[in-house]
C-alpha cells in the first residue's frame, strides 16, 4: 500500500500553502477535503446562474506578498485587485465616505468634525506604528518563552529589540492596546461618533466581542494591519473571487507534484505507538502517511478527530475550552442592478467600494447585547462589499453580487436551534437594515444565500462558524496559540502538526500559518528550508 | 470686459477627446506629450493601471506622430529607412520597427500599418517630419504626409477589451488576430481597428477622423459600461509596457538625434532589439555599423531583472558583487509589479558581465530619511506579464 511522505487534513488555503511548500521540499504530499470542492472558507461558487459567490471570506488585505511572489501565483492565475470608496452610514443617515484622494479624505472628515479630521493623522501613525510591528511576526514562528533552545533565544531577542525600537513611551502604549477595547482606544483620538463607530468597526468583525470588550483594539489592528501591494491598510477583491486564492494555491501545489482528493472526509487521526501514521476516512478507507498535518481549527482537531486516548492528559480539555465562539454571519445576494444608497451620489467610485452600516458604537454594543443573549442583532452592523462593480468574472454583466457580513449572530439560539424559517428570518434582518440606507436595493435582489454560524460551522467545518478558527484574544495569540506550549505547530502527538489559522498568526487569509507549519515540518526532516523566513517588505 | 485670453500661446493643444477626458480627469492631473495635453492619470494611477490587467482602460493616442507614407516608392522608401523587412509585410498587418542613422544608432521605434500595396501608416512617439524628409530622398515617387492632426487614435487595452467591441456592433473582431487591421462603417465614415497596444495584454488601437472622435467615445463608453471601461494615463501605461517589457524613449533609450555625446545614444542590439535587424534585406540604412555592431556583441545590453525585496530600484547601480566594487551597469527603470507581485526592473548590464551575479544598491526613503540596501538581482528571459489572452484567436472569455 501507497505511504504518503505528508497527508494534510483539510483543503483550506492554510492547507494548500502546506502542502505546496511541502511538495516543493520534495515530499509526496496528499490533501484531504471533505466537500467536492477545495478551499474551506477561501472559496468561489456558482451559487445562482452566472453569479459566483465567494461564500465565506470575501476580502483579501493580510495574503503575504513573500508567499504569492515565492509561490509565483500570479502565473498560477492570481490577480489581487485594490478596491475603493468605503461609505459608512451612520445611525441617522450620516455618511462618511472614504476617498481614494488624501485631500478629498480630509475634507470629507473635517465635513464631520475638524477636530477628528487631524487627529485621524495621529491615528494612522500610531496604527501604523503597531502594525509595523506585529507584521514582522506573520512569517516567524513565535518564540517560546520557556525554552533554552538558540532558535527560541534568537526570536524572543528579536522580539524585544523590535518592542524596544519602538521607543519607551511607546512601548507602554502597546502594551496597553493589547488589553484595550476598540471604543476606548478611539476615544482618545476622536469625537464624532460616526468617525468613531466606522474605526471601531474592524474590532468586533469576526469576534465574540463588543466594541467596548478588552481586547476588540488588537481586534481593530489585526484588520488593518494587511496591505495591498504595500499600501498597508488597503482591502484587495482576488479576481475572480477567493476561490481564486485557493485554486492558485493548488495549482502551484500540483506542479509541485502534491495531490489534492476531494469528497474525502477524515474520520480518524490514526495513531499507533504514540505516533500519528495515518488517516481513516469517512468511506472507510485507510491512508497512511509519515506526518500528518491538520488543518481543521484546534478544537475540532482534539475533540473530533483525535481519540481521546490517543492525547496527553489536559489537551482534549484545552481543545474544548478553545476559545472558537461563532459571531458572525454571510448574506450573499445577488443583485439585478446596482443598488443606490440615500445621500450618496451615484458615480463609478464611491459607491461601488464597500458599505459599512455601522450606526454608533451604541448600536454596536446594543447588537452585541442580542448576541449575548443567545439572539441575532435587531440592528446588526453589516458590512458590505459588491466586488462585481470591480471584478467582471462574478456576475452577469451589469448585474451584481453583494456580500455581506454580519455582526452578530449566534451559533445556537435561546429559543431552541437553528432552522431553515429562523435562518431566513435572520437574512431579512440583514436586509431590512440595509434597505434604510437603500429604497431600491429590494426590488433589485434576485437571489440570497443566507449563513448563519449553523451552515458555516456544517458546510466549512470550522466550529460554531469562528471565521478566525478561534478568537484572537491576547490569551490565545503568540506562543499561547492555540495553546501554551503548542504554539509551534508541533501537536501532542509525535508527527503529527497543524497549519490552519488555529496557530500562530491567526485568522484572515494569510497563508502565513500554513507555510510556518511547513517551515517546521521541513526543519524536523532536517531538510533545507524553502519556506520565506521573513516578509522582507517591512524593512 | 477684454475677453482675450493671454495665455493662450502657452496653452497646449486639445485631443479630439478632450471633453470627455477632461471631465473624467478628477484629479486635473495633466502633462503634455508632443503639444498635446495629455493626463498623467485621471483618478487613481493604480486603478487605471488596474483596469488595464483586470476589466479594460482607453488611452489617447492621438498625440503620437502619424505619417501616411504612399506611392510606389513607399514600401522601398520605408525598407530602405527602418531596419525590419518591410516588403515581407502584408496588407492589413502592423509591424513594430525601428530605425538607426548611418552610425547604427537608433533614432526611435515606432509601428508600420500596410494599408495598401502602396499605402503605409508609420506611427512613433516622437515627431520624425525632418528625418522622413531626408529618407525620401533618391526616392521619386512616395509621398509622406504628417496625418497625426487629421487622425483621432484609442488604446483600448485589457482583458474585456475584445467583448466590449464586440457589444459595440464589432461582430468579427475576435478574429482578428495579433498585428492584423479591420475596418469598419462608423457613422458615415470608417472605423480602422488594429490589434495592437502597448500594455503586453490583450488589446486593440481604434482609428478614426476627429469629427468622429467624440462619438466613438460615447459608442464605446456605452459599450464598455458594465465592463470596467476606464481612461488611463502615462503612469498607468508606464506601469503596463515595464510588465510587459516593452522600452520607453527618455527611459531605456535616447534618440540618437538629440543626443549630445555619442555615446549615450544606443544601438538596436544595445536594447536587446536584434531580432528587428534583418541583414538579408536589401541596403538599409545604417547596415554596416550595426553589423560590426553584431559581431563584436554590443558594450551593454538591456535585460529583465526581478530584485529581491520590495524596494524599487529607480535610477540603482548594478555591480557584480555584493560589496558593490565592480560597477556593471544601471537601471533604466524599475516599479513594484502588482500583477506579478514582483519587483521589477529594466536594467543595462555590460554584455560580458550578464553571466555573472548582479546586485543592485538601492537608495529607499522612509519619513524623509534615506537608507540604503544592496539587492539580489535575477535576470528574466520572459516578460514579467504575458497574458495567453495577448496571443490568442479568438481571445478566450475574460
Amino acid at each position: 500500500m501507497k505511504k504518503y511522505d505528508a497527508i494534510i487534513i483539510g483543503a483550506g488555503h492554510n492547507g494548500l500553502t502546506n502542502a505546496a511548500y511541502l511538495a516543493r521540499a520534495g515530499l509526496d504530499t496528499l490533501v484531504l477535503e471533505k466537500n467536492d470542492y477545495i478551499g474551506g472558507a477561501a472559496v468561489t461558487r456558482e451559487m445562482h446562474d452566472g453569479w459566483f459567490y465567494s461564500s465565506c471570506s470575501y476580502v483579501c488585505s493580510m495574503m503575504r506578498q513573500a508567499i504569492h511572489r515565492d509561490l509565483d501565483l500570479s502565473s498560477h492565475g492570481l490577480l489581487l485587485v485594490p478596491y475603493l470608496g468605503t461609505v459608512n452610514f451612520g445611525d441617522q443617515g450620516q455618511r462618511l465616505i472614504d476617498y481614494r484622494d488624501e485631500g478629498a479624505a480630509y475634507n470629507e472628515l473635517r465635513r464631520h468634525s475638524p477636530h477628528d479630521a487631524d487627529a485621524m493623522f495621529r491615528f494612522q501613525a500610531d496604527l501604523g506604528r503597531y502594525a509595523q510591528l506585529i507584521r514582522k511576526t506573520l512569517l516567524r514562528t513565535p518564540p517560546d518563552p520557556t525554552s533554552f533552545k538558540p532558535r527560541d533565544i534568537k526570536e524572543l531577542l528579536f522580539l524585544a529589540k523590535e518592542f524596544w525600537s519602538l521607543g519607551e513611551k511607546e512601548l507602554y502604549e502597546y502594551v496597553r492596546f493589547f488589553t484595550m477595547s476598540a471604543a476606548e482606544f478611539l476615544e482618545d483620538y476622536f469625537e464624532n461618533d460616526l468617525i468613531k463607530a466606522a474605526m471601531a468597526s474592524p474590532g468586533i468583525i469576526g469576534t465574540a466581542l463588543g466594541v467596548y470588550s478588552p481586547g476588540s483594539a488588537y481586534i481593530l489592528l489585526h484588520h488593518v494591519m494587511g496591505d495591498v501591494d504595500g499600501s498597508v491598510g488597503a482591502w484587495g477583491l482576488a479576481r475572480g473571487g477567493m476561490g481564486a486564492i485557493s485554486n492558485a494555491l493548488c495549482s502551484a501545489m500540483q506542479a509541485a507534484g502534491g495531490e489534492v482528493r476531494t469528497g474525502a472526509g477524515v474520520e480518524q487521526i490514526i495513531v499507533k505507538d504514540g505516533k500519528a501514521c495515518g488517516v481513516a476516512l469517512e468511506s472507510g478507507e485507510e491512508l497512511y502517511a509519515g506526518i500528518i498535518v491538520s488543518n481543521l481549527d484546534a478544537k475540532r482537531t482534539f475533540t473530533k478527530v483525535v481519540d481521546r486516548k490517543d492525547l496527553p492528559p489536559g489537551i482534549y480539555e484545552k481543545a474544548n475550552n478553545f476559545k472558537i465562539r461563532g459571531s458572525s454571519g454571510k448574506v450573499n445576494i445577488a443583485l439585478s442592478g446596482m443598488p443606490t444608497f440615500s445621500g450618496v451620489p451615484d458615480n463609478r467610485y464611491i459607491n461601488r467600494g464597500g458599505q459599512g452600516f455601522c450606526g454608533s458604537l451604541e448600536t454596536m454594543e446594543r447588537a452585541y447585547d442580542c448576541w449575548k443573549r443567545g439572539r441575532w442583532s435587531d440592528d446588526p452592523f453589516v458590512e458590505s462589499v459588491i466586488p462585481s462593480a470591480w471584478d467582471p468574472t462574478v456576475a452577469p454583466p451589469g448585474k451584481h453580487w453583494m456580500s455581506n457580513f454580519v455582526q452578530y449572530c449566534p451559533p445556537e439560539l435561546a429559543d431552541g436551534p437553528w432552522t431553515p424559517e429562523k435562518r431566513d428570518a435572520f437574512g431579512q434582518s440583514v436586509v431590512d437594515k440595509i434597505a434604510r440606507y437603500s429604497p431600491d436595493f429590494k426590488d433589485l435582489i434576485v437571489h440570497m444565500e443566507v449563513r448563519t454560524p449553523h451552515e458555516i460551522e456544517n458546510e466549512v467545518g470550522l466550529t460554531e462558524g469562528n471565521i478566525f478558527q478561534g478568537e484572537l484574544t491576547i490569551d490565545q495569540l503568540l506562543f499561547n496559540r492555540p495553546f501554551p506550549g503548542y504554539g509551534q505547530y508541533r501537536m501532542p502527538v509525535k508527527n503529527m502538526y497543524m497549519c490552519g489559522s488555529s496557530t500562530h498568526p491567526g485568522g484572515g487569509v494569510s497563508s502565513a500559518c500554513g507555510a510556518n507549519a511547513a517551515r517546521e515540518i521541513l526543519l524536523d526532516l532536517k531538510r533545507p528550508n524553502t519556506v520565506p523566513q521573513d516578509d522582507c517588505y517591512d524593512e | 470686459m477684454n475677453t482675450e485670453d493671454r495665455f493662450a500661446g502657452e496653452r497646449l493643444r486639445e485631443s479630439p477627446f478632450h471633453p470627455r477626458q477632461s471631465a473624467l480627469n478628477l484629479r486635473e492631473a495633466w502633462s503634455s506629450w508632443n503639444g498635446y495635453k495629455f493626463a498623467d492619470y485621471y483618478y487613481d494611477a493604480e486603478y487605471e493601471y488596474f483596469c488595464i490587467r483586470n476589466t479594460c482602460g482607453t488611452y489617447d493616442i492621438t498625440p503620437m506622430q502619424k505619417y501616411e507614407i504612399s506611392g510606389p516608392d513607399a514600401e522601398a522608401m520605408l525598407n530602405r529607412m527602418v531596419t525590419r523587412d518591410v516588403s515581407k509585410l502584408g496588407i492589413n498587418r502592423v509591424t513594430y520597427v525601428c530605425w538607426c542613422t548611418d552610425e547604427g544608432r537608433m533614432i526611435d521605434d515606432g509601428t508600420i500599418f500596410r494599408l495598401a500595396d502602396d499605402r503605409f501608416m508609420l506611427t512613433c512617439g516622437s515627431p520624425s517630419v525632418a528625418w522622413l524628409r531626408k529618407s525620401v530622398l533618391g526616392f521619386d515617387q512616395v509621398t509622406v504626409r504628417d496625418v497625426t492632426d487629421e487622425t483621432a487614435a484609442l488604446s483600448l487595452q485589457g482583458p474585456t477589451s475584445c467583448t466590449v467591441l464586440q457589444q459595440m456592433g464589432l461582430e468579427d473582431i475576435a478574429t482578428l488576430k495579433p498585428f492584423g487591421i479591420a475596418h469598419f462603417p462608423f457613422h458615415g465614415g470608417s472605423l480602422m481597428v488594429s490589434r495592437t497596444g502597448f500594455t503586453g495584454d490583450l488589446g486593440y488601437e481604434l482609428w478614426v477622423t476627429p469629427e468622429l472622435a467624440l462619438t466613438l467615445w460615447d459608442v464605446l463608453y456605452a459599450a464598455g459600461e458594465n465592463y470596467g471601461i476606464h481612461p488611463y494615463g502615462e503612469t498607468a501605461t508606464n506601469m503596463a509596457r515595464l510588465e510587459a517589457g516593452f522600452i520607453m524613449p527618455d527611459m531605456e533609450f535616447n534618440e540618437a538625434l538629440k543626443t549630445v555625446h555619442f555615446e549615450h545614444d544606443h544601438t538596436p542590439y544595445e536594447l536587446s532589439l536584434g531580432w528587428l535587424v534583418d541583414f538579408k534585406k536589401p541596403h538599409f540604412n545604417g547596415r554596416k555599423a550595426l553589423l560590426a555592431e553584431k559581431q563584436q556583441g554590443p558594450h551593454y545590453t538591456l535585460v529583465k531583472l526581478d530584485i529581491e525585496g520590495n524596494k524599487v530600484a529607480d535610477g540603482s547601480w548594478l555591480y557584480s558583487d555584493k560589496a558593490c566594487r565592480k560597477k556593471i551597469g544601471y537601471v533604466t527603470s524599475a516599479m513594484w509589479s502588482p500583477s506579478a507581485k514582483a519587483n521589477i526592473a529594466l536594467a543595462m548590464i555590460e554584455t560580458p558581465r550578464l553571466n555573472g551575479s548582479v546586485w543592485a544598491e538601492i537608495y529607499y526613503e522612509k519619513e524623509l530619511r534615506y537608507y540604503e540596501k544592496v539587492a539580489r538581482c535575477e535576470i528574466k528571459d520572459q516578460p514579467f506579464w504575458a497574458p495567453a489572452r495577448a496571443r490568442q484567436t479568438p481571445p478566450p472569455p475574460f
